[in-house]
This record gives structure tokens, sequence and C-alpha cells, in this order.
């Protein structure tokens, strides 16, 4: 092993190790290898001065550039409510009926509503606001609390069996299953029922049934649902007369729901959104029931 | 210059020295922003930990690998926060052994998702998306419904994690298993203990809406409706302030 041995055939140096007689030649590293890596040194060492890096003891060089993400969301979020300021103060500071009245100012409202009904409530009440089994329909069905703007308002900010304090509360009791009335009442009254909104139900054999379930809604069911069955938005309770069904209208369906009961929750909005953003989202439903209406009634005629 | 290895590469000694010492860097650069962990992690007096259900719910949340699909952290991006709500804070992860933040999302940001819908929605949307989203294309979940959940070992899970820093006392480590059944069965006296123990504020439901048993979607249930509820310190912290 020789050190400084040069290659007789090219001149290069070797590295003095030798295999069965063949040597290694020592070439130089080439010249682009040390452009880029002193450009990237270079390089590196000129972000770390730019941007948060070197920590020291107790705290960190912030960086020249003064680069903070938290304050940068923090602007940018300031810019868009800047942006938004020229219609939502009008949202903020104007009553529902006034809102409904500006055809331009509801125009930003079907379009803001759109993308806050789309995340926080279509997941439940689905994209078109028709709801799903367990979950009402609320572009057509009538409203269980009703659908004047400031109830539905109501509804929205504190939620329904919710966990704020002046939640909106309604239970249905489970009749079957905490022993009120017997398998064969309830049975009774399912049929019953069933038959208010589907007169096709009733035949010969179940007549009786039918009468006496009629009884048993008189004694159990009137003080929420009403005496005509057509509900009371005071107890939200639902009308039972007519085609929409929140847990399902088959005999099937409405026997499991005298039976075990039915509470449904919804939650309190008022905790994640904005009063604004629940005005929005009010106006929003309450245009979209309107057109619903509109599309129902064109189509009849 | 360029000729100073010939001189290192002939001294054992002093090779192993230069190896330590380039080693060194890559593994200071690692440890370094620990140093400033004091300015980095906020304080959360009112910090909670997690119940012995929901610790099982996030065992099955790995299990079943929802964090494939859902991300648990909200950046600090103008229309993440106007969607999810205030960014997520390096305190809200404080509890989480292994963390769960995630880096891909098919499906939306879990990070605030507790208390955003109901019990019910969780459970029948779990059970399969489609019912209550028709364009989802989330898996469904049918086996989490009928799987009892195994409970008896909650106590040395809730162990393990005292073990790397999350402060459960003995009393909750003792009652563990009796408090994932409380949690699921309001109204009873298991139910109590947990609110003892774990503050008023804890969550005690019918989370699948059974009484009795405890399944497994009454864990994970359980654990995506405290997402986000452990703290409340993203709520406080001046989000929208620029100094």
């Amino acid at each position: 092993m020789s050190v400084g041995e040069r290659d007789p055939f090219t001149g290069h140096q070797t590295t003095g190790h030798e295999w069965n007689g063949i040597k290694e030649l020592n070439t130089p590293v080439p010249k682009p290898v040390y452009f880029f890596l002193i450009t990237m040194g270079v390089f590196a060492l000129g972000w770390t001065l730019l941007m948060p890096s070197w920590p020291y003891g107790t705290g960190y060089f912030k960086g020249l550039l003064g680069v903070d993400q938290k304050q940068a969301v923090a602007r940018s979020i300031e810019e868009a409510t800047a942006q938004r300021a020229s219609w939502m103060i009008r949202i903020e500071k104007e009553d529902l009926a006034q809102i409904q009245s500006d055809t331009d100012l509801m125009r930003t409202v079907r379009e803001d509503g759109r993308t806050l009904f789309g995340d926080n409530c279509a997941a439940c009440h689905g994209a078109n606001a028709r709801g799903n089994k367990g979950f009402p329909n609320i572009a057509e069905s009538p409203m269980l609390w009703g659908d004047n703007p400031q109830t539905v308002l109501q509804t929205v900010t504190a939620g329904i069996n919710g966990a704020d304090p002046n939640t909106r509360v309604s239970q249905m009791l489970a009749f079957g299953r905490d022993g009120m009335l017997t398998q064969e009442q309830v049975s009774q009254l399912a049929g019953f029922v069933t038959s208010l909104s589907d007169a096709a139900t009733i035949t010969d054999t179940n007549k009786e049934d039918i009468a006496k379930g009629k009884d048993l809604f008189a004694t159990n069911c009137v003080a929420c649902h009403g005496k005509d069955a057509k509900g009371l938005v005071e107890s939200g309770a639902p009308n039972l007369t007519d085609q929409y069904w929140i847990y399902g209208g088959s005999r099937g369906d409405i026997y499991q729901t005298i039976f075990s009961g039915r509470q449904g929750h919804m939650p309190s909005w008022g905790a994640r959104l904005t009063p604004a953003q629940i005005k929005i989202i009010t106006l929003y439903l309450l245009d979209l029931r309107k057109n619903e209406a509109g599309t129902t009634a064109g189509g009849a005629s | 210059m360029f000729n100073f290895h010939y001189r290192l590469e002939r001294n054992a000694i002093g090779f192993v020295l230069a190896i330590i010492v380039v080693a060194s860097i890559g593994g200071f650069i690692e440890i370094a922003p620990l140093f400033t962990i004091d300015e980095t992690v906020e304080k959360a007096p009112d910090m909670r930990v997690y119940t012995p259900l929901e610790v099982a719910g996030r065992n099955i949340y790995i299990r079943e690998g929802c964090y494939a699909c859902h991300s648990q952290m909200i950046r600090t991006l103008r229309d993440e926060v106007e969607r999810y709500g205030p960014y997520s804070l390096a305190v809200e992860s404080k509890y989480d052994h292994p963390m769960l933040w995630g880096s891909k999302r098919t499906g939306p940001d879990l990070a605030r998702v507790g208390g955003k819908y109901s019990n019910d929605w969780m459970t029948a949307h779990l059970n399969n998306p489609r019912d209550v989203v028709p364009e989802s294309n989330m898996p469904a979940y049918r086996w989490l419904l009928r799987n009892q959940l195994e409970t008896a070992d909650l106590g040395e899970h809730l162990a393990a994690l005292r073990a790397v820093g999350v402060p459960y006392t003995d009393d909750m480590i003792a009652n563990a298993p009796k408090d994932a059944v409380g949690q699921a069965n309001p109204d009873t006296d298991l139910a109590t203990g947990v609110t003892e123990r774990y503050g008023e504020k804890t969550d005690v439901s019918l989370f699948d809406g059974n009484q009795g048993s405890v399944t497994e979607m009454d864990a994970l249930v359980a654990y995506l409706q405290v997402l986000g509820h452990l703290t409340g310190a993203a709520h406080t912290t001046p989000q929208n302030e620029v100094e």
C-alpha cells in the first residue's frame, strides 16, 4: 500500500487500496457537487434567519420576516370580516321581516346560508332539508314547534332536548315499555294512528280494534297531540294526520314509537354559531320552505 | 481544505468523534423544539382527562383506522377556522398518546365535532352512513352496535396512560370498568360515580340509544362527542386579535 501513488495511464492518484492487483482511482469530487452543496447551505442558513428558528435557553429566534401563523390567520379573518361587513352589519341589526323584504340582501343570505346549512344542518336534515328516518323533513312538513320566523330562530339557537338551559324539551313516552299500556292496547292504538293518515288501512276485521284505539288515544295522547291529532306546537308534538313521519309511518314503525317512545335531539347551535349565522340559517330555511311550497303548488296546478 | 478528510480517515478515535458530532447535530435539531415547550404548549387549567369509556372509544377509533380519512387538527388557515371553529392548540392533544392529528382528509376534520350532531345521528351514521347522508362514501361500521365493549382491561389502559403522564388517580384506575358501564347508562348508581370522578360536565348518555348493555358504539360515540371539549382553551385564547 502506497499513498500518493499515481496511476501511469490517467495521471490520477490512487486511493492506495489494492484488490487482486486492481487499484482504485482517487478522482476528485465533481465541481457541481460542491457548488450545490454550498448554495444549499447558504440558502438554508438564510432561511433560518428569515423564519422562526434557532432556540436559545428560554425562547427562540423569531426570524427577520416576523412570520407568525397565528397572527396571519387572525389578519386574514379580519380581512374577511371587513369584506362581509357591509351586509353582515345589516343582518345583525335588522329584524327578520326587514331582511326578508330586501331582495338584494336575501340573495346574499341564500348564498351564505347554503354553505352554513350544508356544513351544519345537512348531516341530519339532508342537503335538500327533506330529512331522513329519525330526522325531520324541514323543507315541506309542518314545523314541530311552529314556523314563525322568531320561533324557528329560537329552535335553532336553543336546540331541542339540547344542552342549552332554554332548550325546547319534548318527549314521546314509552307507553309499552314503561307499562302504561299493554301490548294489545299499543297495537290497537297503532292501528288507529295509522288509520288517521291512511284511511285505506281500515278493514272490516280491524274496525273494532281501531275503535278501541280511538278511545285509548282520547285518554292517553290528546294532551300532547291535540283532540284532532293534528299536533300542538306548544309541546312540539307532531301532526299525526298528515303524510310526514319522522320515524316512519308504517303500522310497524308507529307501534315501535308508541311502545318504546321517542326523544329526538337537536344540538343547541347558539353555542357553536354566531347569532348572525343563526339568523342566516333561519332565513335560508324559511326561504327554502317558501320555494318548496311554491313548486308543490305550481306542480299541482 | 478538501484534503482534511484524508487525515481524519487515518485517525480512528478522531473519526469516531467526528461521527458522533455529526450525528448529534441531527439529534439536536429534533430535540431543540422541546426547549421552548413552555412557550408552545398553552396553559389549560380546565383540561380534563378522557373517561374510561372515551379511552375505549379512542382505541376503537385507532383500531378502525378512522385517522386515515379524518384529521383532528384545525390549521391556522381562514377557511378552516371559519368552517370548523378555533384552530387547534397544542394543549388540546396533551393527553393524547399517541396523538391522532392525522394528515389526510377524505372526510371532514373531527377536532371539534363533539356536540355538533346528536348521539342518534352519530349512531345511525356509523352504522351505515348512507342512511343519513346518501352521498357519503364512508364505510359502514355495523359491527360496532353488535359488539359488546371489552371493559375488564380498561383499568390497565388507564394505568398505561398514567405511566406516560396522564394524571389518572388510583380511584379512577380501580373503577375504570364500572365507570365505562356507568357513562353509557344514565340514572344508575354507576353513572353517579362517573360524574364524581370526572366532573359534572362529563357527558353521561345512552350513546347508542340502548339502556343496559355497553357496546363498542357507545364507546366510539362517547369519544367523538368529547372531541374539542376536554378544555375550552381554544375558545378563550384570543384567535382573531392582531397584536
